[in-house]
């Protein structure tokens, strides 16, 4: 299987171990993965609380970069997953030619493009047709071609290890931009947990906000939000949170420790991300490096439950 | 927030017209069910609750929801945007108005929430197309005026603490990322978004 992919400024740096946990399957899964080249910045939450032209045009610019390569784009971080569906759905929506034309107007000056598509132009002038599909990373590795390759693989099923799975919001929501079907009650990652071996317990925070997009400018809501997650995760007797997004294990795992002392309770959860987890169930050599970029240490978990050395 | 309601208010025509002729989004189709408010994990932040912006908005009551915290402290987590039950897109009305409160050079009571989106967009044109993580923290704390705040309450040691762990774990990178080919077409996208004012 071959396809784009589009990593997201994070992934080159605060989320490196996700990085890493997403190569080191992928070639165990024969998936190749094709970085888009010369990719850039999404805009993020930034471009869409400051100007809408930017958070549009912005993704607008990788979607053409990953349509001229021609195969789908598989993104790992669900904020640009997100801001690129958003795009999408302008591009392809009746508001096209109104946003391209804003759009080439901007570029054309440098670029000497075509400017002026008008809405009678049918969809094959578009500057975006629409021919790849844009997947967010669990979406794609929970298809069941993939489920198979991965229940074939599997060396050490995490037998005993019992988890929550937390999607987070901006793959689910809202679903007119993400297409998804089950947005207040996702599953995949839950079905995913169950083929590895492992136990996803239910719990209704799998899709409630932990508010990462505040949590330098405005830390204390986030002590707020993320406690009421722990607290919920405990309550439904996990030992780990398993995530789909590099915020929200940021979120959780990065200040896990000053929500511990705010509240003055203890809290031990760490937070996997679903590829670790299967680089785990696939006995993959680099788990110990990716988990060793945690600041909650799970190697205590996993070893007292026999699943790392 | 009660008691700011408390006087009568004036209806304005103006800003929710004005809402649905640029952004195509009809704050007229609220009936105050206040799905959005009941689903928002936020509103113990917020000073009036989704739904109150909502009709302040279709009252064209500038003032209020233009300087209000909610537009800010909205994590943009599109519950209510997703509950809704007349397709209001609640979350973009909140970005309409965040984008028309520095427009209109309106006094922001969340300064820290706009100074960081602001930092971030400089961050991506600066460093040429992609985000460069450990710029943004050392332009947000210098811009943010919050550098001495956090020396006096004692959480700069622990901010440093933090991007120290991060650094020791190889998640901080210092090295700037790789800048775009065409850096001009970039730019020119960055160039006409007034993102900072007039």
């Amino acid at each position: 299987m071959k396809v784009s992919y589009y990593p997201g400024c994070s992934l080159e740096s605060t989320a490196r171990d996700y990085a890493e946990s997403i190569q080191g399957i992928a070639r165990w899964l024969d998936i190749q993965l094709e970085e888009i080249d010369d990719w850039s910045c999404c805009g993020a939450t930034a471009a869409h609380s400051l100007n809408e032209f930017l958070a549009l045009a912005l993704p607008t610019r990788n979607l053409l970069l990953a349509e001229a390569v021609g195969l789908d784009v598989v993104v790992p971080c669900a904020l640009c997953f997100n801001r690129l569906k958003s795009a999408e759905k302008v591009l392809l929506g009746p508001e096209a030619a109104q946003f391209e034309s804003r759009y080439l107007t901007h570029i054309a000056q440098v670029n000497g493009l075509e400017t002026g598509a008008q809405s009678e132009e049918p969809i094959k002038n578009r500057i975006y047709q629409g021919k790849i599909k844009i997947w967010d990373l669990l979406d794609y590795l929970t298809q069941e071609a993939v489920l198979s390759r991965i229940t074939a693989k599997i060396k050490r099923p995490l037998k005993g290890l019992k988890t929550v799975c937390y999607y987070g919001c901006l793959v689910a929501r809202p679903p007119r931009v993400t297409d998804a079907q089950q947005c207040e009650d996702p599953t995949n990652m839950d079905r995913l947990v169950e083929v590895l071996g492992a136990q996803a317990y239910p719990w209704s925070y799998k899709t409630d906000c932990c508010g990462a997009g505040l949590a330098v400018s405005r830390p204390d809501i986030i002590d707020t939000l993320v406690q009421r997650l722990y607290e919920h995760a405990l309550e439904a007797e996990a030992e780990c949170i398993v995530v789909s997004c590099q915020m929200c294990q940021a979120n959780l795992d990065m200040v896990q420790s000053r929500i511990s002392h705010k509240f003055g309770k203890h809290y031990y959860l760490p937070v996997l991300y679903f590829t670790e987890l299967i680089g785990l169930a696939l006995g993959h050599p680099g788990v110990r490096t990716w988990l060793k970029r945690h600041f909650v240490n799970p190697f205590p978990l996993l070893m007292r439950k026999g699943l790392l050395d | 927030m009660r008691e700011l309601l408390s006087e009568p208010l004036s209806p304005k025509p103006g800003l929710g017209e004005q809402l649905l002729d640029e952004r195509k989004i009809s704050v007229f189709d609220c009936y105050q069910c206040r799905k959005c408010s009941a689903g928002c994990p936020l509103t113990f932040a917020m000073d009036f609750y989704p739904h109150e912006i909502i009709r302040l908005t279709a009252l064209g009551q500038e003032d209020l929801v233009l300087e209000s915290n909610t537009i800010w402290v909205c994590a943009s987590c599109q519950t209510c945007t997703t509950r809704c039950p007349n397709d209001i897109d609640i979350a973009a009305v909140m970005d309409y108005l965040k984008e028309r409160a520095i427009a209109t050079h309106r006094s922001i009571p969340q300064k820290n929430v706009a100074t960081f989106h602001q930092v971030f967009l400089d961050d991506v044109r600066l460093s040429g197309g992609r985000l460069h993580e450990a710029l943004l923290l050392r332009m947000y704390t210098s811009r943010s005026g919050g550098a001495m705040a956090k020396l006096v309450n004692g959480t700069f040691m622990g901010d440093l603490k933090l991007g120290f762990e991060l650094f020791r774990k190889g998640r901080l990178r210092l090295k700037p990322p790789q800048r775009v080919r065409d850096i001009d077409e970039f730019m020119e996208l960055f160039k006409k978004a007034k993102v900072w004012g007039e």
